[in-house]
């Protein structure tokens, strides 16, 4: 069995067995991070460049731990402190890099389709580590690895997603993977930060944070992207945190319990409080620590591939 | 592809006896030794000699674990991808004699594979092999059993097939050779 690709641009192009086979090699993977020795050799003989054009603090160890774990030879660069501040193009940059012999490319960028377009021109394996506000892939899987651990199967599972969905990448590509695994999804917040496409993804649309908690079984719960809001979406913070926002208050009036996750960074007192962040019901350090696992899958099948 | 029966039921339960009769003289009560099979054939093995022993000795705990070398290949990109199965050890090898145990002996990669997949659980004091079926002159490695079930002389083309009980509805062991190979 194989990947359908040779690259991870997002979770759209992959097909179910594609995201079966990496979960179930996940699993294979966390087991060896468990062991006193967290080490394998399989990719020993390949180079990968981890290329961050935006600031990263858990994908990019993620993936860098992840690399390291499968014996790989990782390189580092970060765009402020690199020649792409010298006017240098995203193909020249990647170009430059592939000469020295690499093999692999972890790449973040702020525009949505640079990962496309990166892996029509260059001659590399590229892993989409997130591009604008289009997709996160490998956050997807391992949001889904999580919930598949905790539940058993997505198959029928209802997941809600909450917050700013019209800036996030982690939405888009939670939707498109939990949508091909079974699973029932309803995103939730403000209408100004829901676009209208999402009605036309096959999920559910609420504005009611209540209403939504006490459908799902498991709520994502997103941060406000401040820093890629141009325009007021909504009137203040202060409101948004009142309609919004997750306190243990909410958790306990509902007559069941849901598991909570984040992927991060917490924006903590904002769109969820630290006793519900910590609380028994946050699922939010698994999701860390699949992180790695799940990568470790996408880089190993992705080298098999290629 | 033509078959030839090489061990029949019989012989096959009466080679897993003799297995344990000579893990048994050389590891007495088993107290520092555990068997790793790998997967997935090895498991089955370690299986089979883990219910014998049992049945010898009721008071013996014989510890066992399953191990997938997958990740430590050696032939990985030459090869299709191979999914991962299981690894579970749920002890720590660390001044155990170890006894690999595998179906079929091969090139002895598979081993080679095995050796460095074990010491992440590791530093054991002694490693011993144990496997089924030899098949000798096709090794790649100096690797030699300590405990061979049977030998047999193959060409490369051909295969071996451990049939189980289980899972075949006998036991068994055949050797597959192809229609068109010339000798």
């Amino acid at each position: 069995m194989a990947l359908s690709t040779s690259h991870l641009l997002g979770i759209k192009e992959l097909t179910e067995g594609d995201i079966e086979l990496l979960l179930s090699t996940a699993g294979n993977f966390k087991e060896v991070i468990n062991r006193p020795i967290k080490k394998v050799p399989s990719l020993r003989d390949v180079t990968i460049a981890n290329i961050f054009f935006e600031n990263s603090t858990r994908t990019r160890l993620s993936f860098e731990l992840a690399e390291r774990r499968l014996s790989a030879d990782v390189v580092n660069f970060a765009a402020s402190s690199s020649s792409v501040s010298k006017g240098e193009t995203l193909i020249d940059t990647v170009n430059n890099i592939l000469a020295m012999k690499v093999d692999m490319v972890v790449m973040r960028h702020p525009h949505a389709g640079s990962a496309q377009f990166l892996a029509k021109h260059v001659k590399a394996s590229i892993i989409n580590a997130g591009d604008g506000a289009h997709e996160h892939p490998t956050q997807a899987l391992l949001d889904a690895f999580s919930l598949q651990e905790k539940f058993g199967t997505l198959k029928g599972l209802k997941v809600a997603i909450i917050g700013d969905i019209l800036h996030s990448r982690v939405a888009l590509s939670n939707v498109y993977c939990l949508k091909k695994m079974g699973a029932i999804v309803t995103v939730c917040g403000p209408p100004t930060l829901i676009p209208n496409y999402y009605s036309h993804l096959g999920v559910s649309v609420s504005h009611n944070l209540v209403e939504t908690l006490q459908w799902c079984d498991a709520a994502n719960m997103l941060r406000i992207q401040l820093e890629r809001q141009d325009i007021k979406y909504f009137p203040s913070l202060r409101e948004y945190v009142l309609q919004f926002g997750l306190n243990m208050e909410i958790l306990s009036r509902l007559n069941k319990k849901i598991t909570i996750m984040h992927p991060g960074p917490i924006n903590r007192g904002i769109e969820i409080t630290s006793d519900v962040a910590d609380g028994e019901h946050s699922l939010i350090l698994q999701q860390v620590e699949n992180g790695v696992a799940v990568r470790m899958a996408v880089l190993y099948l992705l080298a098999a591939a290629n | 592809m033509q078959s030839r029966l090489l061990v029949s039921e019989i012989q096959f339960q009466t080679m897993i006896r003799r297995l344990c009769h000579q893990l048994l003289e050389n590891h007495q009560n088993f107290n520092n030794t555990c068997l790793i099979g790998l997967q997935t054939g090895g498991v089955k093995v370690v299986n089979r000699i883990k219910t014998q022993i049992n049945l010898f000795l009721p008071e013996v705990n014989l510890e066992t674990g399953a191990l997938d070398i997958t990740f430590f290949r050696d032939d990985y990109k030459r090869r299709q991808v191979v999914v991962p199965n299981a690894t579970q050890i749920n002890f720590i090898i660390e001044n155990k004699k170890v006894i690999i145990v595998d179906d079929v002996l091969f090139t002895g990669r598979t081993i080679r594979a095995a050796l460095d997949a074990m010491l992440a659980f590791g530093r054991p004091q002694k490693v011993e092999l144990l496997a089924l079926v030899d098949r000798r002159y096709s090794r790649h490695l100096p690797i030699q059993p300590d405990y061979v079930g049977m030998v047999v002389d193959t060409i490369t083309p051909e295969s071996v097939k451990v049939s189980w009980k289980e899972i075949d509805g006998v036991d068994g062991i055949t050797l597959l050779t192809p229609d068109n190979l010339e000798v």
